[in-house]
């Protein structure tokens, strides 16, 4: 089962602030033994909302709205993708990250095909493949 | 934390440290049988004390102490019974290097022995049967009920298989060394072999209930991910890997409820191209790949129609892609494809 790790903002991130050497020579050396145990799939920092935008959905209406945005715990700065064989697992992968400071970072099972159910029908499923199989060619 | 709760979180440790400390407690023994036994001791102090104590904060470090401390014991307790002097001579060499205090390093620096340990799991004295146990065992972290039922035999065939491999290893006197630089690649080779194989049988599967068993591509595929990241410049393991992924990106679509084959989970898929383009450099024409280079010719806008978009990914079964394959790159069917033979 594939899980993903949400890194919330800081002001720090959020003001463009590069982590310090030490931090990321800790990061690098957690993500070494992610990879060398073979469950990290992906994983990426973010840049600051000052360089995104959100769109808001309205009807017909679409309204953009630039960044930066407030409230900066709420916003995510990183990600990791990870598979695992329970959600034990993940959780205890997560305890050895290099966090502190009462920093909460957030777990979340991603869905597979499967658990749509019924609700994705063979027509949607063969649509979604013929558009995944396109992507993966990107 | 309930008990059943903390069993868990134990299963997960156990899973995540247990490579890592067979690994290591084997560099100090040179026994991986006395490795995976100190290694189990350890475990069940583990079920013993943690539900009681709460799960120490560097569990990994906790286990190897613990380990170590066994060691120790039995070591002693033998050094008293047995007086013979060249057995206490060596006896005391490996006590002594229990004894050492740097704890923290030992279990941290471990991936050359974890890649030292795979190599002996999968040595080519050891029958293919030995080979899968072993590693499952020792590698993945499963335990023999665990291992019977993926592969639908008896608990009692698994012990058997596994208390003979690690007999044939001492009996040949297997060093715990990585292999010489000269026979790397067909080492790898065998290993690749067995994780294949692990993967095929939970792809293939033609008995049991289900018809195919993902938690064995599962495991397949991480100890694919391990060896890829143990050994970066191994172009054969990176495209197994990549045949690995994009089958198992088929998986979902073999078990969906509509039966539809369809379905393509968009990261197996990517992880399979991405994995198949790093390995497609001049001069690396190994079986695996050859699938990786046909795979790549998806990504190229000049490859010859024929090849585009046909073979391995839209073939029903894993067996026929790899033929496939080989076939376009008019190489004979590698030796080691017709060497996988079903495990049971």
């Amino acid at each position: 089962m594939r899980f993903m790790v949400l890194v919330p903002g800081s002001p720090e991130s959020e003001a463009g602030e590069m982590p310090r050497t030490e931090a990321l020579g800790a990061m690098t050396k957690y993500n070494e033994e992610l990879v060398k145990a073979g469950v990290m799939l992906a994983g990426e920092g973010l840049h600051p909302t000052s360089r995104g935008a959100k769109i808001r959905f309205d009807g017909r209406e679409r309204t953009v709205i630039d960044g930066p945005f407030t409230e900066a715990k709420e916003l995510v700065a990183g990600y990791w993708v990870w598979e695992c064989s329970s959600r034990e697992e993940a959780i205890e992968w997560l305890k050895r990250a290099p966090f502190d400071g009462g920093v909460e970072i957030e777990l979340r099972q991603i869905f597979e095909a499967e658990d749509f159910g019924e609700q994705l029908t063979p027509e949607l499923r063969e649509a979604n493949a013929r558009l995944r199989e396109q992507a993966a060619q990107n | 934390m309930s008990p059943s709760a903390t069993h868990r979180a134990i299963d997960a440790v156990w899973r995540i440290e247990s490579a890592r400390l067979i690994a290591g407690l084997a560099r100090i023994v040179r026994d991986v049988a006395v490795a995976e036994d100190l290694a189990q001791d350890a475990l069940v102090a583990a079920l013993e004390q943690w539900p009681v104590s709460g799960i120490p904060d560097t569990p990994g470090a906790w286990l190897m102490a613990t380990a170590k401390r066994r060691g120790i014991d039995a070591l002693r307790r033998r050094v008293t019974l047995e007086r013979k002097r060249e057995l206490i001579g060596r006896e005391l060499e490996i006590l002594q290097r229990l004894d050492q205090p740097d704890l923290a390093a030992q279990v941290e620096d471990v991936q050359d022995e974890v890649l030292r340990l795979i190599f002996m799991t999968c040595h080519p004295v050891l029958s293919v049967e030995a080979r899968v146990a072993l590693t499952l065992r020792l590698l993945g972290g499963l335990s023999t009920p665990e291992i019977a039922r993926a592969f639908l035999v008896s608990e009692g065939t698994v012990a058997q298989r596994i208390v003979r491999a690690k007999r044939t290893l001492a009996e040949a006197r297997v060093p715990f060394e990585a292999p010489a630089r000269d026979e790397l690649t067909e080492r790898v080779s065998v290993v690749l072999e067995v994780i294949y194989l692990v993967f095929n049988e939970g792809y293939a599967a033609s008995a049991g209930e289900h018809w195919v068993r993902p938690a064995l591509c599962a495991d397949a595929l991480r100890l694919g991910r391990i060896l890829a990241a143990l050994l970066p410049r191994e172009p054969e393991v990176h495209g197994l890997l990549a045949l690995m992924e994009l089958q198992a990106s088929r998986l979902r679509a073999r078990v969906g409820r509509t039966g539809s084959r369809c379905c393509w989970p968009i990261r197996t898929a990517r992880a399979g191209t991405i994995c198949s383009c790093s390995v497609a450099w001049p001069g690396c024409g190994g079986p695996r790949s050859s699938t990786a280079r046909w795979d790549h010719t998806r990504c190229r806008p000049r490859s010859p129609p024929a090849t585009r978009g046909l073979g391995a990914s839209r073939q029903p079964t894993g067996r026929g892609s790899w033929r496939s394959t080989t076939g376009w790159r008019r190489s004979p069917a590698p030796q080691w494809w017709s060497s996988t033979a079903r495990w049971r």
